[in-house]
């Protein structure tokens, strides 16, 4: 909220400067955003009359003026403004003052031969308006040699302050000197001083006809008319106030709604009465209504929100916004204030509904004093009369504002034991009463007693522009924020006695682990957005969950799979000219159950695109990766997490996103699948503009079994006596015999002997049958207590060759 | 009989000396040596000798196999290091060849932002604590004191999903961690310290801000916390974060839905070679907002308002990582790009300590 210093000293008496202001409404809470003094950009500009004025000797369209600017002996200037003559009183530039338009400095300078001493200045060039047709005029009064910003109240700098929700009460200028006020700033102006020298009411007839059926949405509906005024533009002090705020004026009685609803905080409506038809009432629209409000665009309404209207159409959405039609113009000779409550909650279901925002909803929605309409009322009247003459109606008073004042029974001694700051109860005293609470301090039988004596309790009533404030602890935020957050004392919180303990749980430390494996297998670990186009997420069989409100068609579904997002970041690396891209993340996917329930998991999946290795003078040519590199990177992952990697299974291809005779997935037992791995079907890639061929990886964290907790002690230590003894065999099997099932079996052949198999060639070609592959495997035996006799070796060979052979291996000779 | 074992002597030391392959100086050993060898034969003259015969000819024939012996062992081992020389030689390769190069991974800022948070806070007795980044309504708004018509639900631009059947939670994604919050209340009983750090969504998208981004929570709930708790909290977790002594917060009061009292936390920073710095106090940063857990939110999770209070504050980790590693574009962190991840990344071993420093 904007306001400017000099209408603040209106409510508050203070000889603080600009800067002890803004500071402290940043120590109470009010936060401020910016300042800016209009004046500053006409420093070096004055009030000066113009004392001769004679042609230019060499130029007709110039004039050369002597000018009084207040000091010393008047000044020569050239001028070329039509309007410039002898005697006038203006506005002059002195060398050093810089134009505001055009932030050109001044000099002395020499124009066409004649010295020029300053400059005239037009209303355009101070950025005061557009007129350029000449320079600007003022009255012949004008005090001569004051600066004009001084002169035209410009010197008044414009505060803006961030008001959060809650405080409904600072968005008016008078709440905020109030809040100064409590913060030892200076003293609030008793508001009967502000408006004492405003025209008395003289009633004369009946209030107007309104009335409301709408007791949830408008409880209260406060009007007055006045007949035979005319509305004109508003005088200069009230257009340069709402001017300096960036509201543009309009006319003296929109201005005025405008000048009570930011000074006091009380937003009204005022109505043409010619423009009704009947007497107003506040009701619930009916469905299809349609209102063309003041910001031009037309709203349809609907049966849950609040709406003036007359007998033949609504006029107003009901503290949000008013209409088009029958707003004053300046045709306006009888007009009606509006002076209403609207319920905060019914505003903001409206507005959120209509989007719409205005200065009046933000006052609604945080609620106005219901306690305050009366005065608010009498306040507008009391201007229409001041500055737009007329005869004042009686008040029609519709329906009442809820006023049940709220009471609170608070022991001080929370400042400290929620605040944890020490306040003695009469200074706590003093500043509630100066926010406007009252604060009685009870005995233990409810009886009044001095604060500084022996009291039970204390019994604060809220004031009715506070109803943010429900309990002890807000009591507490008011006065910490006045007595200042800064006093508050830094506590250590208790240390728990000895060292740390660890705190990270198993999911973390798996997690830790992971992504510090991948990064030190050289892959770089990113972090893409969580959501992806229905694009993306297409070959992923779609996302279970979409946004109703996307950012873009780019951020629209939450992510079914961290690939698209690394295969879409591979692409631009690519594209920027990387050789070879390593990329993982470590983040979640977002699925649905059979129920639809939520069901999110946390996932790492890697991507390997472009070079494995470049070429290079050892090896040659570059060498791409391939999905045996995506197999290494999963084992290796799944080694790190702790899975029992020498169980695991490579079982089938690994679904729809992958190449189908290049992929695969780790699984522990036939139905927990710990991560997938290969290359990413040609498909996929295609759909992220990726022509090479991509390596990939995914590990499900969800499913790699824990750890069971067995302590530090690791098994004893026993190796073995005797030297392991090696015994190579090669297979001939069928193509499509998978090695890893082979050497899993000849592993199996006899399990109190074999410690490992090995596979280390395969061959097809000369010497194997068409159809075949010849398959070799290296066999590592373990003796136990006596090395293994021939007749030993031999029958170990028989059983490894027994189960190969039921997979059709045959041993070659 | 001397002349001859002197000749012999003279002969063989020569031939030694002469031998130009180990295979030449192996044949003048058995030529010597050997069974057959002419030292071996007059060794051999030894045994029929007088004893006055022996006792003259025996060191001088002794005396001359020490040195053929000596002689060809001292010729063998310089030829052997010829050889080895020559082999040396023939092996030279251009050591300035380069090598392959090393793939160098690297961990994301924000990942190892979050598990220096994780490391200071396990100091200070906070666990870790996750939540659902699709949250419902209830867990988001309605439990943090934020009801439907609430001004503050404006300030959250909230990401929503489509509704469901009637009677279904409107679904949507966090707007902050705060959730987490009401889920280890419901879930925990007092005392109570964790951190949620996680990812969170705002419909918002400019130079500073992305519609996700990572946040921090923190939630003390115990008896007789104060806001002097929470004040010495945050100047030591930020005094630890940034490693520097000089740290001075600046609280002011504000508002949010879920605290009473609040406050919004400034923290000071200093330029250095004309970049923010945070320490000192040449002007003022926003880094965090905080306050005192609303009553209204711990009775939402079950728990009596009289008997347990306690403070929650929420961070943003992207901006913690910018203020002490010197980011400034938040957009680069969601992009994916190989130089920018191993500009601003870190290393596998980086790993933060207390006893090494959390920064890297």
């Amino acid at each position: 909220m904007k306001f400017t210093l000099g209408w603040l000293k209106e409510h508050l008496e203070t000889d603080a400067d600009i800067d002890a202001i803004t500071e402290a409404l940043t120590r109470i809470g009010l936060e401020v955003e910016g300042v800016e003094n209009p004046g500053e950009k006409l420093a070096g500009f004055r009030v000066a009359k113009v004392l001769t004025a004679a042609p230019h000797p060499d130029a007709d369209k110039l004039q050369v003026l002597t000018v009084d600017a207040g000091e010393g002996d008047p000044l020569q200037v050239v001028c070329g403004a039509p309007n410039a003559r002898a005697g006038m009183v203006g506005v002059l530039g002195l060398p050093g003052a810089v134009v505001p338009s055009n932030g050109m400095e001044l000099k002395v300078s020499a124009i066409r031969g004649v010295t020029s001493n300053g400059m005239m200045c037009s209303t355009r060039e101070l950025e005061l308006g557009e007129d350029h047709d000449g320079i600007i005029e003022l009255p012949d009064d004008a005090p001569v040699g004051v600066a004009f910003a001084d002169y035209a109240g410009m010197n008044d700098p414009v505060i803006d302050v961030s008001i959060t929700p809650n405080k409904q009460d600072c968005m008016g200028v008078r709440g905020i000197a109030r809040d100064l006020a409590a913060a030892g700033m200076g003293s609030l102006r008793p508001l009967d001083d502000i408006i004492g020298s405003l025209p008395k009411i003289a009633a004369s007839g009946a209030g107007p006809d309104v009335r409301t059926e709408d007791s949830e949405g408008c409880p209260a509906f406060f009007a007055q008319s006045v007949h035979g005024v005319t509305n004109g533009a508003s005088p200069a002090w009230l257009q340069r106030r709402l001017a300096a705020i960036g509201q543009k004026p309009i006319s003296a009685l929109v201005d005025i709604t405008n000048f009570v609803s930011v000074g006091l905080g009380r937003p009204l409506h005022v109505y043409d009465m010619a423009k009704l038809t009947g007497g107003l009432v506040a009701r619930k629209a009916k469905p299809g209504e349609q209102l063309l409000a003041l910001n031009g665009k037309t709203y349809s309404l609907d049966e849950t929100m609040t709406v003036i209207a007359d007998d033949a159409a609504v006029h107003d959405i009901g503290g949000i916004m008013g209409g088009e039609e029958s707003g004053a113009s300046e045709t306006t000779t009888d007009v009606l204030i509006e002076c209403a409550y609207f319920d905060p909650d019914h505003i903001a279901r409206t507005g959120q509904k209509l989007m719409l925002t205005s200065d009046a909803r933000q006052r609604f929605e945080r609620g106005v004093d219901p306690a305050f309409l009366d005065d608010g009322l009498a306040i507008a009247t009391r201007l229409v009369l001041a500055l737009c003459g007329g005869t004042p109606s009686a008040v029609t008073r519709a329906g009442e504002a809820p006023s049940q004042p709220h009471i609170i029974g608070y022991d001080p001694n929370r400042a400290q034991t929620l605040g944890g700051l020490a306040i003695a109860p009469e200074r706590q005293k003093d500043i509630l009463e100066n926010l406007g609470f009252r604060v009685e301090p009870l005995d233990a039988n409810g009886d009044p007693v001095d604060i500084t004596g022996r009291f039970e309790d204390l019994r604060v009533t809220v004031p009715s522009w506070r109803r943010d404030v429900e309990g002890s602890a807000d009591l507490v935020e008011e006065v910490i924020r006045i007595e200042g957050i800064d006093k508050v004392p830094a506590t250590p919180l208790a240390r728990i006695p000895g060292v740390a303990k660890p705190t990270a749980t198993p999911e973390q430390k798996l997690e830790r682990k992971l992504r510090r494996t991948a990064a030190a297998r050289g892959i770089n670990e990113a972090v893409t957005w969580s959501f992806i186009s229905e694009g993306e997420a297409a070959p992923f069989g779609g996302g279970a969950w979409t946004l109703a409100n996307p950012i873009s068609e780019e951020m629209k579904v939450m992510r079914p799979s961290l690939l698209p997002g690394l295969l879409a970041a591979a692409e631009r690396n690519l594209k920027r000219g990387a050789d070879s891209v390593r990329l993982f993340e470590l983040g979640r996917r977002y699925l649905a159950d059979a129920a639809g329930k939520l069901d999110e998991r946390a996932t790492l999946t890697a991507v390997l695109a472009g070079d494995k290795t470049p070429r290079g003078w050892k090896h040659g040519k570059a060498q791409p990766f391939d999905g045996f590199d995506a197999k290494g990177e999963a084992l290796a992952l799944l080694e790190a997490a702790g899975a029992p990697v020498a169980n695991l299974l490579v079982m089938g291809d690994a679904g729809d996103v992958w190449h189908p005779g290049q992929s695969g997935t780790l699984r522990l037992g036939p139905k927990n699948v710990l991560a997938a791995f290969g290359m990413v079907h040609p498909r996929v890639t295609a759909a992220f503009d990726l022509d090479e061929a991509v390596a990939a990886v995914e590990v499900y964290l969800d499913a790699i079994p824990g750890k069971r907790a067995t302590g530090f002690m690791r098994p004893a230590y026993t190796p073995p006596a005797l030297q392991p003894v090696t015994r190579d065999f090669a297979f001939l099997v069928d193509v499509d015999v998978a090695a890893g099932d082979l050497v899993r079996a000849v592993k199996g052949a006899d399990k109190a002997n074999i410690v490992d198999a090995r596979l280390f060639d395969v061959f097809t070609g000369t010497g194997v049958p068409e159809g075949k592959k010849s398959l070799a495997v290296e066999v590592t035996l373990q003796p136990a207590e006596k090395s293994f006799t021939d007749a030993e070796l031999k029958a170990i060979a028989d059983k490894i060759v027994t189960v190969a052979s039921k997979m059709g291996a045959e041993l070659r000779g | 009989m001397t002349t001859d074992i002197d000749q012999l002597r003279q002969d063989l030391l020569a031939s030694v000396d002469a031998a130009m392959s180990l295979d030449a100086l192996e044949s003048l050993r058995v030529h010597a040596l050997g069974k057959q060898g002419a030292v071996t034969a007059l060794l051999k003259t030894l045994g029929k000798m007088s004893p006055e015969e022996r006792q003259s000819e025996g060191p001088r024939i002794h005396g001359l196999r020490e040195a053929v012996t000596e002689a060809i062992a001292a010729r063998k081992a310089a030829l052997e290091g010829a050889a080895l020389e020559a082999r040396l030689a023939a092996e030279v390769k251009d050591m300035t060849l380069p090598v392959d190069a090393t793939p160098q991974g690297s961990v994301h800022p924000v990942s190892q932002v979050m598990d220096e948070l994780a490391e200071i806070f396990a100091d200070l007795g906070f666990s870790v604590a996750t939540g659902p980044e699709i949250e419902d309504d209830w867990h988001n708004f309605t439990a943090l004191n934020i009801p439907d018509t609430h001004p503050a639900r404006a300030m959250h631009d909230t990401f929503y999903f489509p509704e469901g059947e009637d009677g279904a939670q409107k679904m949507l994604l966090r707007t902050h961690t705060s959730p987490v919050q009401i889920r280890t209340m419901v879930q925990q009983k007092p005392p109570i310290r964790i951190i949620a750090p996680g990812r969170t969504y705002r419909s918002d998208s400019d130079a500073t801000h992305t519609p996700m981004f990572h946040q921090i929570e923190g939630l003390v709930i115990d008896k007789g916390i104060t806001l002097g708790h929470l004040k010495w909290t945050l100047e030591t977790f930020l005094k630890a974060f940034f490693e520097r002594d000089d740290i001075v917060l600046r609280l002011r009061p504000s508002y949010f839905p879920f605290t009473e009292p609040s406050a919004e936390v400034d923290v000071g920073f200093s330029i250095e070679k004309g970049k923010r710095v945070i320490g000192g106090s040449e002007g003022w940063m926003e880094v965090l907002g905080s306050g005192m857990v609303h009553p209204k939110v711990i009775a939402a999770c079950g728990l009596d308002p009289e008997e347990w209070q306690g403070f929650a504050f929420g961070c943003g980790i992207d901006r913690l990582a910018m203020l002490k590693y010197g980011m400034d574009d938040l957009r680069a962190f969601f992009d994916g790009d190989l130089r920018w991840l191993r500009h601003y990344g870190f290393s596998a071993l980086d790993v933060p300590t207390l006893s090494g420093g959390v920064g890297a």
